[in-house]
């Protein structure tokens, strides 16, 4: 509790105590005239209920007439002028008592989100003039070299110059995955630096370090609204005043028709003005909103905006890219088939003709090998782009590439069984047979397909540059409801348009790809995210929806994440909507007290924040 | 033009919501953002607005709404 929370406490305490006194005093043995009881709970009022008070004067004479201070204070003033002198001091003490625990409930759920941000560190020990200086981040300029002892998070973004160690980097990415570095690594601020010393040469300065970055991006969530959150907020603004216009006709007109029973309609109408106030609603849908932001981000997946959340809850089409999203990015060798020859010769052979060709495949057909190469063994190289490679091993000429080429050459090849990029290699003219080289699917990539199915996605597609039958092969192993092969980056876009239109307004389409070159087919999607995306400021700034690291399987939690946020913020709005609709209608007729008014307003209140903080949880 | 300030005693949801749209309408303001839970003012204002009336003029915004919330200058 801080000061404030404290002087509420004490005169809640004090306010209670000398209620319960006066109650008791009044009743036996003390006969006080009307005034002087008056006095006597005006005064116990004034210790509990100064606060509320002095805000509503100050912001009556700032014109605010819908202020929940002024209208709380009318409502029990009114209590005191009408007579129900023990109502009206009740009220206030139930009200202190709710505002206390609003105030410390509000406040738990700022730290735990806070807590959770809490990525940036407030110093770095700077090296100056051979001497260590701890300072401020901000001090620190690119180029300085920075101390970080094990134990400690990484201050700002920079390169290893000395030391090694490993670092954690769970509080970007949510996964405790320790990274060893050497001299020459980058570091990202907001790692913790786990087992040695580091010297760290800074290239960013603080406002711009990844750290930063990502603070930045989930405090700045706030500013992109959810529809829900928009509608409360609008719902609010003409809430207030169309209950308190209520209050107002419920005082004066039914007595008209009741015989003037002027005090007990002016009691229901005052009790109308506690349940005005719609802090319950407000405070509930953003709360829930940041909650699930929050929980996101501790999970390395950071959502841009609270409509984000709204839009992945609704997910119905997922497109997927293939190359670094559904599959590693890496070649690798995943068949040999040599003809008359030892497998490892084949290799050694393809690996050779490759041996300068910096395409992919043929540094997967090296790493095969796995054997360092002999250049001097190698003559005569010439690479034709797209199709082969030609070169003398050891005197021996050698020929390997796609199928046509080696048969344009007059050299048949045999029929591949596998899907994949296939290399046909000839020797000295002679066929030798082939190897298959192919990108591997990521372990989660499965698990995901799973996953987004059952959080509600019902068409999954993917979309690829790479060729049909690799495409094919993959949808089929994954069970992906359609592939679209051989596209161009244009092709993309109107595939992407295409999808948009057949799902139309029942749901969102969602687009998860490694954030390089996809702007303009994030640009057709409801939400856009990127992958793998930690280091890489492109990504980060491109995307809707970010996930720090390269498992698809993230996006399966923050679809699960943003449906439970939406389950809540829904639980909260309808629960607080049901409560005061309630309490209204119940004190129009003359059924509901004051202290249930303030339970509505309040209390409610209490419950939906208490509510809320479960989004933050996972 | 963008600006942030952190603010103190911000204790009421729908005040947020309120000092954002008074804020908002301020001349020179193309958008303002109360956040509650952060506890942080942003301001994005046009280009050539003068950011120190603007700031004036929304602390003033601020006060009216809740006398007790502090905007936090550096």
């Amino acid at each position: 509790m801080n000061r404030k929370q404290k002087k509420l406490l004490w005169r809640i305490i004090a306010g209670a105590v000398l209620f319960i006194a006066a109650l008791i005093l009044t009743h036996t043995v003390l006969e006080l005239p009307w005034w002087g009881e008056l006095i006597l709970y005006a005064g116990i009022y004034l210790i509990s209920g100064i606060d509320p008070l002095r805000k509503a004067v100050v912001n009556i004479s700032h014109g605010q007439i819908f202020d929940e201070n002024f209208l709380m204070c009318i409502a029990t003033i009114g209590a005191f002028i009408i007579g129900e002198y023990h109502e009206a001091v009740e009220v206030i003490l139930f009200y202190q008592v709710g505002s206390l625990f609003e105030s410390v409930a509000v406040g738990k759920s700022r730290k735990a989100v806070t807590d959770l941000m809490d990525i940036c560190p407030d110093e770095a020990t700077v090296i100056r003039d051979g001497k260590r200086e701890t300072v401020e981040p901000d001090e620190v300029e690119i180029g300085e070299h920075i101390i970080v002892a094990a134990g400690e998070r990484i201050a700002l973004d920079g390169i290893v110059r000395s030391g090694i160690s490993s670092v954690d980097t769970a509080a970007l990415t949510g996964e405790a995955v320790p990274v060893q570095v050497q001299a020459g690594d980058a570091v990202l601020s907001g790692c913790i630096n786990m087992s040695g010393t580091i010297e760290v040469e800074v290239t960013k300065p603080a406002g711009e370090s990844t750290a930063a970055k990502i603070l930045e991006l989930v405090e700045e969530s706030a500013s992109r609204k959810a529809k829900t959150e928009a509608f409360i907020t609008k719902f609010a603004r003409y809430y207030t005043p169309c209950v308190v216009i209520g209050a107002v006709l419920l005082a004066l007109v039914p007595p008209l028709f009741t015989g003037f029973a002027f005090k007990e309609w002016i009691f229901r109408a005052l009790t109308f003005l506690i349940v005005s106030c719609p802090c319950a609603l407000v405070i509930s849908v953003p709360l829930s909103f940041f909650g699930g932001i929050g929980c996101a981000s501790k999970n390395g997946i950071l959502v841009k905006g609270s409509n984000y959340i709204e839009v992945l809850s609704r997910t119905k089409t997922v497109v997927m890219d293939k190359t670094g999203t559904l599959t590693k990015g890496t070649f690798t060798v995943t068949a040999v088939h040599p003809v008359e020859m030892e497998e490892k010769e084949l290799l050694r052979y393809a690996a050779y003709a490759e041996a300068e060709s910096a395409h992919p495949i043929a540094k997967s057909l090296r790493s095969a090998f796995g054997e360092e190469l002999n250049y001097a063994l190698l003559s005569e190289q010439t690479e034709t782009a797209g199709h082969g490679v030609a070169a003398r091993v050891a005197g021996v000429p050698v020929v390997a590439g796609k199928a046509a080429y080696l048969e344009g050459m007059g050299i048949s090849c045999a029929a591949a069984k596998e899907i994949g990029t296939v290399v046909h290699v000839a020797v000295n003219g002679v066929y030798a047979g082939y190897l298959v080289v192919s990108d591997m699917l990521k372990e989660d990539a499965e698990e995901t397909v799973e996953g987004l199915r059952a959080a509600g996605a019902d068409k999954i597609v993917m979309l690829t540059g790479d060729r049909r039958e690799v495409g094919g092969a993959i949808a089929e192993q994954l069970g992906l409801d359609a592939v679209f092969a051989e596209l161009l980056p244009g092709d993309k876009v109107a595939h992407m348009q295409r999808l948009k239109e057949e799902l139309g307004e029942n749901g969102s389409l969602i687009f998860v790809g490694d954030g390089m070159n996809d702007a303009p087919v994030l640009a057709q999607s409801d939400a856009g995210a990127a992958m793998g995306a930690l280091g890489s400021d492109a990504a980060i700034e491109a995307a809707d929806v970010v996930l720090m690291d390269d498992k698809p399987s993230k996006l399966v939690l923050a679809i699960r994440i943003a449906r439970k946020t939406m389950r809540i913020a829904k639980q909260n709005i309808a629960f607080a909507l049901a409560v005061k609709g309630a309490v209204l209608i119940l004190s129009a007729l003359g059924y509901a007290n004051m202290e249930l008014a303030v339970f509505a307003d309040v209390g409610v209140s209490v419950l939906a924040i208490l509510n809320a903080m479960r989004t933050g949880k996972n | 033009m963008k600006k942030t300030w952190k603010l103190r005693d911000l204790d009421c949801a729908n005040c947020a919501a309120k000092m954002e749209r008074a804020i908002g309408a301020l001349n020179g303001v193309e958008k303002a953002t109360v956040s509650f839970m952060t506890q942080k003012l942003t301001i994005e204002a046009a280009d050539g607005a003068d950011m120190d009336v603007i700031l004036k003029e929304a602390i003033r915004c601020i006060k009216k709404v809740e006398p007790d919330c502090e905007v936090i200058v550096k």
